[in-house]
């Protein structure tokens, strides 16, 4: 599966580590370089530099051959803004969408895109840890 | 009319304070509590301090009782989320998104933000009309009917100067409405009318047709 992953954080960094290693082919991508430090050693896909609501960038960095597009940086806006490119623009057939805020989330979910909002999903591990 | 305009910059500002003037309603939103506190010094209390993108304060805003919302802020994605929420939650008839990347304007209406306006876009069609070698501007789009009205200089480098209007080969669907000419008043051009040397020709046409309007027009 080819995989572009928006926002290379933790999560992002993560994830990238993680599919690269069961063998996917993997592109994050981000505007500061100084993510990419939580890249392993290892790691055997690319990593570039850019802003992931520009549609230049986005073929850049072959959005329109992917078969999924995440995205995970720190800004819900710009999640939803790339993955809303990614979804209608470029027919990416997976796409998925971090957003923090949950009523946001709600709405983007109504609207067709695939939210997480791990304030819910978090907020909710919380309580059952508490009550198991 | 009950607007709400989500960003307190320069922008938001002097677009409040001419909507307050032409007597509407209005209602900033902006997320930095100085610039919130400015601005009801300067204008009365007008802005509530919160994000426009979120649901939670577009509702403190009564924004379901909001004639029009209009997002203002530095960043597209921005106003591009206050405008999506506005209208799919708050069921806001009519949304404006200010876009700085002019590729942005087609794509925020697919997403169906009612208009979008790039700052870019206008800023540069201006200076471009400032230099010599740009002979084109343009003026207006009407959405709706997919019409452009655009504005074309005729210099003394044009191979049309001393050319009637009817030996011009004008893209289909393309009317000259107007040539304004050096200290004369504007006149409706004919088949008959001779191009001269610093015309200003408005033209309505197609968007897909405008370079081929300019060179029937400059030669160029």
């Amino acid at each position: 599966m080819k995989v572009v992953i928006m926002g290379c954080g933790r999560v992002g960094a993560q994830l990238a580590a993680m599919l690269d290693k069961e063998g996917h082919q993997v592109t994050t991508l981000d505007i500061d370089a100084y993510s990419f430090r939580r890249l392993p050693p290892e790691f055997g896909g690319s990593a570039i530099i850019g802003n992931g609501v520009d549609e230049e960038t986005l073929k850049k960095v072959g959005i329109e051959e992917a078969d999924a597009f995440v995205a995970v940086t720190q800004g819900d806006n710009r999640n939803v803004m790339a993955s809303q490119i990614a979804k209608h623009k470029f027919k990416v057939p997976r796409v998925i969408c971090r957003i923090y805020d949950p009523l946001r989330s709600d709405i983007y979910s109504l609207l067709g895109l695939e939210a997480i909002s791990p304030t819910t999903v978090f907020a909710q591990m919380l309580k059952e840890k508490l009550e198991g | 009319m009950y607007i709400i305009i989500v960003g307190g910059g320069r922008l938001g500002y002097y677009l409040a304070k001419a909507l307050l003037d032409e007597g509407h309603e209005v209602l900033i939103l902006e997320k930095d509590a100085a610039v919130c506190q400015s601005i009801n010094n300067e204008l009365g209390s007008i802005c509530l301090r919160g994000d426009g993108c979120e649901a939670m304060t577009l509702e403190q805003a009564g924004t379901s009782r909001a004639d029009m919302l209009i997002a203002v802020t530095g960043e597209d994605e921005d106003n591009l989320v206050a405008c999506q929420v506005a209208k799919h939650k708050f069921k806001v008839l009519r949304t404006i998104a200010r876009v700085r990347n002019p590729r942005n304007e087609d794509f925020f209406r697919q997403l169906g933000v009612d208009v979008a306006v790039s700052s870019t876009s206008i800023i540069l069609e201006h200076i471009k009309h400032e230099l010599p070698t740009h002979p084109l501007m343009h003026l207006l789009t009407i959405q709706e009917k997919e019409l452009e009205i655009v504005e074309v200089t005729i210099s003394p480098e044009s191979i049309t100067v001393g050319k009637q209007v009817r030996e011009l080969s004008l893209p289909p669907e393309s009317i000259l409405s107007l040539v304004i000419r050096k200290e004369r008043k504007p006149t409706v051009p004919t088949g008959t009318t001779t191009l001269q040397d610093g015309d200003q020709i408005i033209a309505v046409t197609r968007p897909e047709s405008v370079e081929a309007l300019k060179s029937a027009l400059t030669g160029s």
